[in-house]
């Protein structure tokens, strides 16, 4: 119970929640904006490390190999976006078949269920090497906050124009989005490939930063992606209003995540039990609006709703 | 402008659930006739409606826009021609964005979205002259969440999101239906007003026969799926409730069962 020992495990955790925060900016795109709660990120959030690291062995550059990653968890999400729309799947359905089918994916993608590269032989863009001691514009945490600030911002951008609205729209309100000439189902599909690609990329980070792509890597994925979400909003939805922090809010809330984990890490529980305590702590944080608004609701005279006239 | 011809719509055949709800329509709508739909529960008023909007494709029979035949065309595509209110003022608006992010949205149907500004400094502009017509209010809220507006206020704002791209057909599903009397009247009053102006060719449902009677140029009455009645120009400027209750009567053989049409 040395403090010390916390405090130096600090700087990887908020690397790690950094990186984890990528992956639940996907995850709040389609649970949040879209409405829907896609399971296919387990499988995804592995797919995006094998094709990065694989990629890297056969000696392509970073950058295409991060590319790569990216298209390959798109091209993810569109077979769950087409199961969903084309084939009438329900969404939760599609993603579950997904994920299930890229278990084997990926371990045809690696060839094994586990592949590493070492930080010395490659050029990693990230690694759990580079926190200390390094020069700041090759420290994981300041390149990880950059590229997290620069696709807060494009996403930003994307979701004020003409497109990005009526995105938004189609995961309000379906019917109306229809009635105002918006595809929905194709838009549907376009949401579910932009989440999806994020999550790829965050996974591409990921395994540079642990080294390895593992094909177990994104097991419960979506659920520290919606923690994420959660804390967040739990903690910054009162002062964070505009879009833009509400996505930073989502990068903030992987960070606690991650924070409290080493903490739980540190006190010296048993780390098998670590997913149980992660399962009970987004069940309860999603159970409260419900609770809030069927218990604690105070009474609402029905025809004083409607007083302004109109 | 609306040719509807020999429609035919079943719902769950072959089922115990099996509905006919529409069983041979055919309705012709001049360019600018404002009719008025009634007819009590399941006579196949929304249906109808629902019908030429493309929420599905009929059984049988061919429907035409502006002589451009719609009958395989989706929803989505057919939405470029309409303007659409409905009853629930839930259904019409997205509630979650802003009140000038709805018109622009609106202001957008049936045209490509790309990645151009979703709304420009113009548009806020118009928005605003728009919103202070309605007289509610509006135009110091345009960056409020719709899901913040009462029904009233919503119903209004559908109304002119429907009809901010000027629509070959006008859409109205008893969109009075869920407020309040007063507010009913005042959503109404906004509906000639708008219907007047742009010479818009109008579908209204209606429950009640008052409404029915004293808007639009004609009235159509439907009963179990097929049009029993249809009444109008000088004919319909006479007409009272208690004529309409006879006609129903007298066509139907059967006894006006819907006391919010005649209390109305």
């Amino acid at each position: 119970m040395n403090i010390n020992t916390l405090i130096n495990a600090l700087p990887g955790a908020c690397a790690q929640g950094l990186v984890w925060g990528i992956m639940a900016i996907g995850v709040y795109i389609t649970y949040r904006i879209l409405d829907i709660a896609d399971l296919t990120v387990d499988g995804t959030m592995a797919t995006g490390g094998a094709v990065c690291i694989m990629m890297l062995m056969s000696d392509h550059n970073i950058w295409v190999s991060m590319l790569a990653a990216t298209g390959a968890g798109m091209l993810a999400g569109l077979a769950t976006g087409v199961l969903h729309t084309f084939m009438g799947i329900p969404a939760i359905l599609a993603g579950i078949l997904t994920q299930l089918s890229l278990y084997s994916v990926n371990l045809k993608i690696m060839g094994k269920s586990n592949q590493a590269v070492n930080v010395n032989n490659y050029n990693l863009l990230v690694s759990l090497r580079y926190i200390k001691g390094v020069p700041l514009w090759q420290n994981t945490i300041f390149i990880v906050i950059v590229v997290t600030i620069v696709l807060i911002a494009i996403l930003y951008w994307f979701f004020g124009t003409e497109y990005g609205a009526s995105l938004r729209a189609t995961g309000c309100n379906p019917g109306m989005s229809r009635a105002q000439g918006i595809n929905t189902n194709f838009n549907k599909v376009i949401g579910l490939m932009l989440s999806n690609g994020l999550v790829a990329f965050s996974s591409a980070l990921l395994a540079q930063y642990q080294g390895f792509a593992d094909v177990n890597m994104g097991r419960g994925a979506i659920v520290i992606g919606l923690a994420a979400v959660i804390i967040g909003e739990a903690i910054f939805g009162k002062i964070f209003r505009s879009f833009a922090l509400q996505l930073l809010a989502v990068s903030f809330g992987a960070i606690i995540y991650y924070i409290v984990l080493q903490v739980v890490i540190w006190l010296g529980i048993d780390t098998d039990l670590l997913k149980l305590l992660s399962a009970c702590v987004v069940a309860i944080f999603l159970a409260v609006p419900y609770w809030k608004g069927r218990y604690f609701n105070k009474p609402v005279h029905k025809a004083a709703s409607d007083t302004s006239g109109a | 402008m609306l040719d509807v011809r020999n429609i035919y719509k079943t719902f769950n055949p072959g089922t115990i659930n099996e509905k006919t709800a529409l069983a041979g329509v055919s309705l012709n709508l001049e360019d600018g006739d404002f009719v008025t739909v009634i007819g009590g529960n399941g006579a196949g008023k929304s249906t109808l409606l629902n019908a030429v909007a493309g929420t599905w494709f009929v059984d049988e029979g061919q429907i035409l826009i502006d002589g451009v035949n719609v009958t395989k065309l989706p929803e989505h595509k057919r939405a470029a021609y309409l303007g659409r209110v409905f009853q629930d003022p839930m259904t019409g608006t997205a509630a979650t964005m802003e009140i000038q992010e709805n018109l622009a949205l609106a202001e957008r149907r049936g045209k490509v979205r790309l990645l151009r500004p979703g709304i420009t400094k113009q548009e806020r502009a118009e928005y605003r002259e728009l919103l202070t017509m309605l007289g509610l209010g509006l135009e110091n809220r345009m960056t409020a969440k719709v899901g913040l507006l009462s029904g009233g206020q919503r119903q209004a704002l559908t109304l002119l999101m429907a009809t901010l791209q000027k629509p070959k057909l006008l859409l109205l599903d008893e969109h009075t239906a869920a407020l309040d009397p007063k507010t009913a009247a005042k959503v109404l009053e906004i509906t000639d007003l708008i219907v007047n102006r742009d010479h818009l060719t109008t579908l209204m449902i209606t429950h009640n026969m008052k409404d029915a009677i004293t808007h639009g140029n004609r009235l159509i009455m439907m009963n179990e799926g097929k049009i029993i009645l249809d009444i109008r120009g000088e004919e319909k400027k006479k007409l009272t409730v208690k004529d309409l209750l006879d006609q129903f009567e007298q066509v139907s053989g059967e006894q006006f069962s819907n006391d919010s049409a005649l209390l109305g």
